[in-house]
């Protein structure tokens, strides 16, 4: 099995170790993993800022890239979803659809595909969980507040196999951050609030670290923790469960 | 072209290719016995329940609880005592204005939020149930159905000109979603469940 | 046409009082949380949501049909119908069925409808006063404002300034703000609007094709105590009100409340069938680009609202932004997947309101697909040609330097790029991300750097 290894462009930027540690565990599970070096970003900035007709060139480019691996893992629900959805190509129509479908988030991708059910991980803190809407409505990665279903969540059966780790409940259990995209610069003052009343629930609760399946919502809360000079930290869960601390 | 064809023309044309109605499917109400559930949820939403025997206990129960009541108008004609029990169609509505209490007969309740159904068969003018001040319901204990697809089953065909299902007192939460009970409507409901 | 701010502009407003963003998204929170109580007591929610979408499903695709059955059916009724292609003649209808009837004072329930068709406005500048007298509506006319959301209109509202508009108005004492006094002072006042207007007009919560009778739904039972005591009764809705058989009120029915406040059911729950012995009743079918949204494939579905306000409820930004901050007369998410149909330009800020969390489409009882509705008004509002120039020259960089790798690597270098372009970056003060968040510190080197110098040789 060989996995292309899609790593999100701000991500690549900005946040190396969530990176590392997503191939670093791919690769402990057994998982041939390759990386193509030519991938940028998938589109959806523009996508979601309404321009997704200029797509055309990014999705060729991920096409290129991707096409012939088994399957495509990311650290990030919102990319995945992103190419899930709307993934497009008129010269590759079938290559587009086979991408569409093998394309998988880290986390459903340890829990569906490869069934993981042990980890050799440990990290001995307080951790709050935050459901990023785009990989638990959009993907459905864990069950929906909203929904009258029975629940589960993908993250936390992983997140459970970690030694030492324990889950602080969260009054608003899948609340929006409000990253939100462009919508962070966009719509600043709600993007912020909001933000500031996530981390809040998170403090509130006593978290010392906050994970997601996503990056971009926690360099959202991120920023707000620093500029409040909190020392609670922000870590993606690749790194959490690729963690053997002491 | 008329408006209404206009609208008509440019709905044919938008609409999309016709889909079919479903199935309505085999709702249930959970666990539980309905009237139980019926008279449990009457309570939640602010009425009063009553469980009776007979009609002499729900007169009973009304000289209990409205004491002050003076003028009262009834669909029964057993409380022609107490009450008018008859009040002449054509009737202007807003001389019913300084009614204290109504008491009135229900068609059916519902078990999942306690509606109870009321038409103009037991409604001599519709305003009736909205303009007194307290609302007394009666509804036999047979006719208390699981769910409102029973209600329905049940209302059918009827030709009514006016009906309306009944859940409780009048109420409001607009200021800051403070539940207030008694907006325009009656202030207080109670509801009788006839055993007979 | 006046100059209105757009939803970012009015919310920084909004967000200028902290406390007070906390009590609206608690207020909003607390009705979001009674739904899901709601919900959670009908094993069959789910089930239910599915058989609504179906029936409503249906009715747009046979809308033609059913609007001509259930004219027939209100005619055999004796309702006497008016069809209103746009808000103009709408209003031109209700107001020339008033002259009629030597009518210049009305009580009016709740209607989203005559909130889109400023009806209040047009009827004022005829010389008719009209009083709206649901408790939370009134509150809002005496403040002169509009309602900030469908189904609790004065939620913006708090108690203390509600004691003060009903001083002012309804000469209740000063600082009186109990929720109990303040609705007693408004039954008093509103029973005598009751008792002597002779017109009421009523909105349409559903109407039925097969009977031609209309239900709506209050908890107050102001639609009742006005339209069984006026002369004159008009209801007024939307065409795409309709359900096509009595007893498919039994779904909606269930669905409405609990979605709406957590209620199993309105208080009063009215159907209409005829008129009153003696009396007149109007319906008023309305269309105003009700038709042209029909035609619009990616946002019919939008037309199988029921106004239950839950996605309003459940929107994290709804709740931080407030009602206003929409600046249409339906707010929220469905406010802002259907004004862009009735004004693009006007409201081409609205799609961009929110962050695509998909809660609002989770708790929709018609099972609108309201989140993928907000991505595609992106879309078509951007190639209409209504998104600003800058914005479409940032876009354009950003996406010319994605299509290339080589460009991306050689602008990348751990973050130099993602610092001048992303935008959510750029690490100085004008940038609205650095307002209130600080920037990830840029690593040594990006992942790719980390890939080529660690990994590259062994797939080589």
């Amino acid at each position: 099995m060989t996995v292309g290894l899609f790593i999100p462009c701000y991500v690549d930027q900005f946040y190396p170790n969530a990176a590392i540690a997503t191939l670093e565990l791919l690769e402990k599970l057994g998982v041939e993993v390759a990386y193509p070096l030519k991938q940028t970003c998938c589109g959806q900035p523009m996508a979601n800022s309404g321009f997704g007709h200029l797509a055309a060139e990014s999705d060729e480019l991920f096409i290129r890239n991707f096409s012939g691996f088994d399957y495509i893992v990311a650290p990030s629900g919102s990319c995945v979803l992103h190419i899930k959805d709307h993934l497009h190509s008129d010269k590759r129509p079938a290559e587009a659809k086979a991408i569409r479908e093998k394309v998988y988030e880290l986390t459903e991708f340890l829990t569906d595909v490869l069934k993981v059910d042990s980890l050799k991980a440990r990290f001995p803190h307080r951790v709050g969980l935050h459901q990023s809407c785009h990989g638990q409505r959009g993907l459905k990665l864990a069950q929906m507040s909203e929904l009258v279903a029975p629940p589960f969540s993908k993250p936390e059966q992983l997140l459970s196999m970690v030694e030492g780790l324990e889950l602080v409940d969260l009054t608003r259990q899948d609340e929006c951050c409000g990253f939100g995209g462009t919508f962070c610069v966009a719509e600043e003052a709600v993007s912020v609030k909001m933000g500031k009343d996530r981390v809040a629930d998170h403090l509130q609760h006593g978290a010392a670290y906050i994970t997601a399946s996503d990056m971009s919502c926690l360099m959202h809360m991120e920023g707000i923790l620093r500029r409040q000079k909190s020392n609670v930290k922000v870590l993606h869960i690749a790194e959490i469960l690729n963690a053997q601390e002491l | 072209m008329s408006s209404r064809d206009s609208i008509l023309a440019a709905v044919a044309r938008n609409q999309p290719a016709r889909l079919p109605l479903p199935e309505m499917p085999a709702f249930v109400l959970g666990e539980g016995d309905p009237v139980e559930k019926f008279a449990a949820v009457a309570v939640s939403v602010g009425s009063k329940v009553f469980r009776v025997k007979n009609l002499e206990e729900v007169r009973q129960a009304i000289l209990k609880e409205h004491v002050g009541a003076k003028r009262i108008v009834s669909g029964f004609p057993q409380f022609s005592d107490m009450a008018e029990t008859s009040v002449a169609p054509g009737t202007d509505p807003h001389t019913l204005a300084d009614m204290d209490l109504a008491i009135l007969p229900a068609q059916l309740g519902v078990a999942e939020n306690s509606a109870l159904w009321v038409t103009d068969a037991q409604l001599p003018l519709r305003v009736l149930p909205f303009i007194c001040q307290r609302l007394a319901l009666v509804v036999r204990q047979q006719n208390i159905v699981p769910l409102m697809h029973q209600a329905y089953d049940v209302i059918g065909a009827q030709d009514y000109g006016f009906g309306t299902f009944i859940a409780g007192p009048s109420r409001t939460a607009d200021i800051e979603q403070s539940l207030v009970l008694g907006a325009h409507g009656a202030r207080t409901l109670s509801v009788f469940i006839l055993e007979e | 046409m006046k100059e209105t701010k757009d939803h970012a502009a009015l919310s920084e407003a909004f967000n200028a009082d902290e406390p007070r963003v906390n009590w609206h998204d608690e207020t909003l929170w607390f009705v979001r949380q009674k739904r899901d109580r709601a919900a959670q007591t009908i094993p069959d929610w789910e089930l239910l949501r599915e058989t609504a979408s179906r029936i409503k499903h249906n009715v747009l695709s046979n809308l033609h049909d059913y609007l001509l059955q259930f004219e027939a059916s209100a005619r055999a009724n004796g309702v006497i119908v008016h069809w209103a292609a746009d808000a103009r003649e709408h209003n031109q209808i209700v107001h020339a069925i008033l002259q009629k009837h030597k009518v210049d004072r009305m009580v009016k329930s709740k209607s989203m409808l005559t909130e889109e068709c400023h009806l209040n406005e047009y009827l004022a500048e005829n010389g008719v006063e009209v009083i709206d007298s649901d408790l939370g509506e009134r509150i809002v006319q005496l403040a002169k404002e509009p309602p900030s959301h469908i189904v609790l209109p004065s939620i913006h509202k708090k108690k203390e300034e509600v004691g003060m508009i009903f001083h002012e108005h309804l000469g209740t004492p000063t600082g009186m703000s109990d929720p109990q006094a303040l609705t007693e002072a408004a039954r008093q006042h509103l029973r005598e609007t009751f008792l002597t207007r002779r017109a009421a007009l009523t909105g349409v919560n559903f109407a039925v094709a097969e009977t031609g009778e209309f239900v709506i739904c209050t908890n107050e039972g102001n639609a009742d105590m006005g339209a069984h005591l006026a002369d004159v009764h008009i209801a007024c809705m939307g065409i795409e009100k309709l359900i096509p058989e009595r007893k498919h009120l039994g779904v909606f029915l269930r669905l409405l409340t609990r979605s709406a406040t957590g209620q199993p059911i309105t208080t009063y729950s009215s159907h209409f069938k005829k008129p009153r012995e003696g009396h007149e009743l109007h319906l008023v079918l309305v269309d105003n680009g009700r038709s042209v949204q029909l035609g619009r494939e990616d946002f019919r579905n939008s037309l199988k609202c029921i106004r239950c306000g839950a996605c309003m409820n459940t929107c994290p930004v709804y709740r931080r932004s407030g009602g206003h901050s929409y600046h249409t007369a339906v707010a929220g998410p469905i406010g802002s997947i259907l004004a862009p149909n009735l004004d693009m330009k006007a409201n081409a800020d609205l799609p961009f309101a929110s962050t695509l969390c998909g809660s609002c489409t989770n708790v929709c009882p018609v099972k609108i697909d309201i989140h993928d509705q907000l991505y595609k008004w992106r879309q078509v509002i951007v190639r209409e040609g209504y998104a600003d120039t800058k914005k479409t020259m940032g876009m354009k960089a950003m996406t010319a330097t994605f299509a290339s790798p080589a460009t991306f690597k050689l602008a990348g270098k751990a973050g130099r790029w993602f610092m001048r372009h992303a935008p959510f970056a750029v690490n100085n003060r004008l940038n609205p991300w650095y307002k209130q968040r600080d920037m990830p510190a840029p690593p040594k080197e990006s992942f790719g750097e980390w890939y080529l110098k660690n990994r590259k040789k062994k797939h080589e």
